[in-house]
């Protein structure tokens, strides 16, 4: 059957969103099906984001806008799906999408109805904890822009209807079916957050300072019910002591709940700092059991959170929680080492709610036909992490288990990756391309402006007086037109500025309205259309500038409106069309590393037809899991990657070159040469690609600890490994001890190896399994077995495995005596032990090959992290790129993690690569830097400040009279730069033009500002 | 440059409307001025913002090109610092401000200047800064150049 080239993608949170714009950027049309009336998720709720304290609606906003305005995808709201049918590259889907009793194609977002209706509605984005109208908008930077009435509650009065001047508003529009073709599908469902009522000691719902962490994270939020004032609900005051208390709903086996959440350890943390950094006087209290910050630069956060803030931790569960009933404080009972009861009362208690399967997850796996795990979330494997069990099927996110922002972006690309390798065959069948007219030389012409002013409704021209500022502008220099529209934006305006602009003979467009952060790209498109550059366009926000904010002065907003257009039509008459580079790209991709991370990227490319060149340093392929045997979850390594290397070697568009080393790399994306030295007999190769794949890995930590290698009985996880899956020693054995972070979290590597805890129990129940009389004590600081992982840990401890945790400045001591071991250890709650064991087994941490990741990052330009780890160039949302574009990173390269994750993310990382390989040609912005080449004295000073490393110095000779001299000349790669022009300011001589934003155009602005007399 | 030098002469006249040039970041400062339209957040009408893809485009003789024309204030808004869409930018602007303020000094025009930094999720905090500074010039009065 023909294969479609469109996808859906069902949930529109950042999973969803990330999965949709990788598709929709690879060659086909994404439907974006969402259940709400906005993509964004519960992203779009968050505050901050651990561990760099990003503020969350920031960095994903301009996600939303970019999904919202993508012409290869459809955004589907308020849908859900009724049934799916056919086979993997060809189903035919069913969805109804309910109304939302206007029409969303009208709706331009001016919120006029919601000012007017007088019935108010429970606000759900903010938990419930404030109100808004009947007719509303999910939350101000919604995409689609579009606003719902709430059935339930709305009275049919009529009033929004009268008011709507897009004339959107119609309560008779009923719910719509849809049917869509399409090749593949991919749930991102998400989750649901834990409704802790159950947990009738905790007293949610009853208590009213008890809160849970998401209700607690819209109020630190600036856009949340209290403005980002810290109160709490029962009287409004500052709540001063607060505790935090974790696991609710997770590592719960009494509620069923046996998962780890994953994500709570931090989250809290961050709400924990976060209320302190708003309000100093808060003193926050984290109960917890384990502190799991086992993923890149988190532990460092929870250190910070410690000492910086002063947020204290205690390791206990809570048992329960009294109300005083007088002050609403809460009394909060809990256990000390010695076995005494302590009371201490906070003012707000915070729950640090876990994640659920979505409500709708059961439903849908039932009519999709899809397995869900014992957990209720969706069923994958090891080796496939983004599979479902129906072929064609995709997941990706929290629906499969419990996780963080950045894996589950990972995950979000890892789904498109594999959705590539299905349907690379119906690429490009599906995309719509437009066809534009060549664009007019306006080089020589004189500007001649157009400006068109925008009522927004009444939003703007409700206060600006409109028709004024239309008066004014005709006024100003240049200017040959100017006109007002009721909406600028409305698709019967773009044909008006079209037509006005040939009719003008309009070389320069200003429009007056909303933020160009949304609408300029329409504009642009707009007067493309007519053949005008698409840079020759201003835009005025005299809405948010203006109107919104000086709603009470309408004289002093329309005097501000005709300055800043006075100051737009100064920039405007200096504007000069810009061009986009095209480069062409060399359709072959780089790997380097040949471990399974590697290995699964150079598979997925090449079953897409792209040559792959796959370097390795070593003599064989398969890195570090040539040393381990299973999984945590008992899948056959060795037998994975025995067949991964077969698949890589039988593969023709795969060329290895095993002991290899990279001499150089040069060039940018699309246009790479990298030199390479391979092969017993050292051969040399130039090899040119479009892109690169970093997947080096990591290595183990040799330790210097316990007398490592001066005793035969005291040996690495990996040594023990190997015994176990080889050898029967272990029946000879009677006791082992396991020592957990030996080289990790620790002033040489502050950082969590996030995999020793689940080696040392997956090794644990394996020994337990050869001899179940054995003794085995493992030694810990946390156990850190995150998400579905903490199966094994229950496990291991039903098999009598003993764990005894240790504090960090009390790590165990090593005694030899008469050829004895012995372990002394100051265990919590048990005071002093001795063990003695027959075998020491270390739990070693992994760390990066620093020389060789210095050296590689070296020649690709690209940053390192404190612990010599490669560093992405966002931690939350682009965890798989470099800040330098065709550069991607995935497997331990980026930071320690197992296999499942490694798998994800090289899929992932294909999925970014692809984006490039598939075009033929890319185009580059052209806002950019550019150098006057005769005025440059060759310093350098812009090169230091670039952090894109899209300048250099390029040496030329020159003659002068008898001699001939090198002199140094910047020179900017227009691929490279990404137009934020601190060069420009960097240089001395002010040589680099910052298109766009020059220095004629800045203080032609600035000029205008004042009326000149 | 003598003829920047401000002198110093309190109006005490309420009427004064200042006119500040406000340099915003794309990707944060400006989303900012946004949520506050979005958020209806009101403060005075004295500030006209110009529009810079990152805070270290700003470059100082901007400043001084105001204060040239007779410009109250001038304030420069951008990421917060570790938030900067191009990685370093606001860094790079957060160094030279900070040499470029005692420039300023010598003129006595440091307090007409500052540099704040402003996300897109502080529409309010964007309100209340530019309430603030606004008044920080009206206290001094307007730029008189000698």
């Amino acid at each position: 059957m023909e294969k479609i080239g469109a996808i859906l993608v069902i949930g529109g949170g950042i999973a969803g969103i990330q999965t949709a714009i990788d598709l929709a950027d690879s060659g086909y049309k994404v439907y974006l099906a969402e259940s709400t009336t906005s993509i964004g998720g519960v992203m779009s709720q968050l505050d901050k984001t651990f561990p760099t304290n990003d503020c969350a609606i920031c960095i994903l906003a301009p996600k939303l806008v970019q999904t919202g305005r993508h012409e290869n995808i459809d955004i589907l709201i308020n849908s859900s799906i009724e049934k799916i049918e056919g086979t993997p590259g060809n189903f035919n889907v069913d969805l109804t999408q309910r109304t939302l009793l206007l029409d969303h194609n009208k709706c331009t977002g001016c919120g006029l109805c919601a000012q007017e209706c007088p019935i108010e509605a429970i606000d759900f984005f903010n938990e419930k904890l404030s109100n808004i109208a009947a007719i509303s908008v999910k939350f101000p930077q919604a995409v689609p822009l579009v606003f719902s009435i709430n059935k339930e509650k709305c009275i049919g009065c009529g009033i929004c209807k009268g008011i709507c001047k897009a004339k959107a508003i119609d309560y008779e529009l009923q719910n719509e079916l849809i049917s869509l073709n399409v090749g593949a599908v991919v749930l991102a469902i998400g989750f649901d957050e834990y409704d802790p009522t159950p947990l009738t000691q905790f007293g949610y719902g009853k208590h009213l300072n008890v809160i849970t962490s998401i209700e607690f994270e819209r109020i630190l939020s600036a856009s949340g019910p209290h403005s980002g004032l810290i109160i709490r609900p029962s009287d409004g005051i500052i709540p001063k002591k607060i505790a935090f208390l974790h696991c609710i709903g997770s590592r719960d086996r009494k509620h069923r709940i046996e998962y780890c959440s994953s994500v709570c350890c931090m989250y809290t943390a961050k709400e924990a700092v976060i209320a302190k950094e708003h309000m100093n006087i808060i003193e926050p209290t984290i109960f917890t059991m384990d502190v799991r910050a086992y993923g890149k630069d988190f532990d460092k956060y929870i250190e910070r959170a410690k000492d910086e803030y002063g947020v204290r931790y205690i390791r206990r569960r809570i048992s329960s929680i009294k109300e005083i009933p007088e002050s609403k404080d809460l009394k909060v009972y809990y256990e000390t080492g010695n076995g005494k009861i302590i009371e201490e009362i906070f003012n707000l208690v915070v729950l640090s709610v876990g994640m659920q399967p979505n409500h709708k997850a059961k439903e849908l796996a039932r009519k999709l036909n899809i397995q869900l795990n014992e957990y209720g979330f969706c069923k994958t494997e090891t080796f496939a992490p983004v599979e479902t069990s129906r072929p064609g099927f995709y997941v990706c996110g929290a629906f499969a288990a419990p996780k963080d922002i950045p894996e589950t972006v990972i995950e979000a690309s890892a789904a498109a990756g594999c959705v590539n390798v299905l349907l690379s065959e119906a690429r490009n069948k599906l995309v719509s391309k437009k066809e534009l007219p060549v664009e007019l030389d306006v080089s020589n012409q004189p500007p001649r402006i157009g400006v068109f002013i925008c009522h927004c409704g009444i939003n703007i021209g409700g206060v600006v007086n409109v028709p004024s500022v239309v008066e004014y502008v005709k006024t100003l220099p240049d200017v040959v037109y100017a006109e007002d529209n009721l909406y600028t934006c409305s698709a019967d305006t773009q044909t008006n500025i079209k037509e006005k602009i040939e009719k003008n003979q309009l070389n320069r467009v200003i429009v007056a309205s909303c933020t160009p952060r949304t609408h300029e790209p329409l504009f642009q498109a707009t007067i493309r259309e007519v053949g005008l550059n698409k840079y020759l366009f201003e835009m005025v926000n005299i809405r948010d500038q203006c109107s919104w904010v000086h709603m009470h002065e309408p004289e002093e907003a329309t005097a501000k409106a005709k300055d800043l257009l006075r100051m737009s039509v100064a920039k405007a008459s200096q504007l000069i069309p810009l061009q986009e580079q095209e480069i062409t790209v060399i359709n072959k991709g780089l790997i380097i590393g040949g471990g399974v991370s590697g290995m699964s990227a150079a598979l997925n490319l090449a079953s897409q037809g792209f040559e792959v060149f796959l370097i390795e340093k070593e003599e064989i392929l398969g890195g570090f899991a040539n040393k381990i045997y299973r999984t945590l979850e008992n899948d056959d390594i060795q037998e994975y990657l025995k067949d991964l290397i077969k698949n890589i070697e039988n593969n023709q568009l795969i060329q290895v070159f095993k002991k290899a080393k990279i001499n150089s790399i040069s060039g940018y994306i699309g246009n790479f040469t990298t030199n390479v030295t391979y092969g017993n007999n050292n051969k040399n190769v130039d090899l040119e690609h479009g892109i690169i794949i970093v997947a080096t890995g990591a290595k183990e930590y040799q330790p210097k600890e316990y007398n490592y290698g001066k005793d035969q009985r005291i040996i690495p996880q990996t040594e023990f490994e190997n015994i176990l899956f080889t050898t029967d020693k272990v029946k000879t054995l009677n006791s082992i001890v396991m020592i957990q972070c030996v080289g990790s979290r620790n002033e040489e590597h502050p950082y969590c190896s996030r995999v020793c805890c689940s080696e040392a129990i997956k090794n644990a129940l394996k020994a337990k399994e050869i001899n179940p009389n054995i003794e085995i004590m493992i030694l810990y600081r946390d156990i850190r077995t995150y998400g579905f992982k903490e199966k094994y840990y229950n496990l291991a401890r039903e098999n009598r495995v003993i764990f005894i945790r240790f504090d960090e400045k009390n790590p165990p001591e090593l005694n030899i005596k008469n050829k004895n071991l012995k372990i002394l250890i100051n265990a919590q709650d048990l005071g002093e032990l001795e063990i003695n064991p027959d075998l020491i087994v270390l739990s070693t941490g992994l760390v990066a090959p620093i020389k060789e990741n210095e050296d590689l990052a070296k020649m690709l330009k690209v940053p390192l992290n404190e612990d010599k780890f490669f560093l992405e160039a966002h931690v939350k949302l682009r965890p798989i790129d470099f800040a330098t574009d065709g550069i991607y990173l995935c497997g331990c390269a980026h930071s320690p993690k197992d296999l499942r994750e490694s798998i994800a993310q090289s899929n992932g990382a294909a999925a970014q690569a692809v984006k490039i390989l598939s075009a033929e040609k890319i185009v580059t912005s052209g806002l950019v830097a550019t150098v006057i080449e005769e005025n440059c004295i060759g310093c350098g000073s812009c090169l230091e400040v670039c952090q894109f490393n899209a300048i250099e110095l390029i040496k030329t000779e020159r003659t002068f009279e008898d001699i001939t001299m090198t002199i140094k000349k910047s020179h900017v790669n227009p691929a490279l730069c990404k137009g934020c022009g601190t060069c420009g300011v960097q240089c001395p001589n002010s040589t680099i033009i910052i298109k766009h934003f020059g220095f004629e155009q800045i203080n032609a602005m600035i000029s205008a500002l004042l009326v000149q007399d | 440059m003598s003829v920047l030098i401000s002198k110093e002469k309190k109006v005490k006249n309420k009427e004064f409307h200042p006119n500040i040039l406000c340099f915003c970041c794309n990707w944060c400062s400006y989303a900012g001025a946004d949520l506050a339209g979005v958020s209806r957040f009101q403060y005075p009408s004295t500030i006209r913002i110009v529009r810079v893809m990152c805070s270290g485009r700003v470059d100082p003789s901007f400043i001084l090109e105001a204060f040239k024309d007779g410009i109250d204030g001038v304030i420069v808004t951008g990421c917060h610092i570790g938030d900067c869409h191009y990685l370093k930018g606001n860094e790079f602007a957060r160094d030279r401000f900070e040499r470029f303020q005692k420039t300023l000094k010598l003129f006595n025009l440091d307090k007409r200047f500052r540099l704040e930094w402003v996300s897109a999720s502080e529409g309010k905090r964007f309100a209340e800064i530019i309430t603030e500074f606004t008044n920080q010039i009206k206290e001094l009065g307007p730029l008189r150049l000698i």
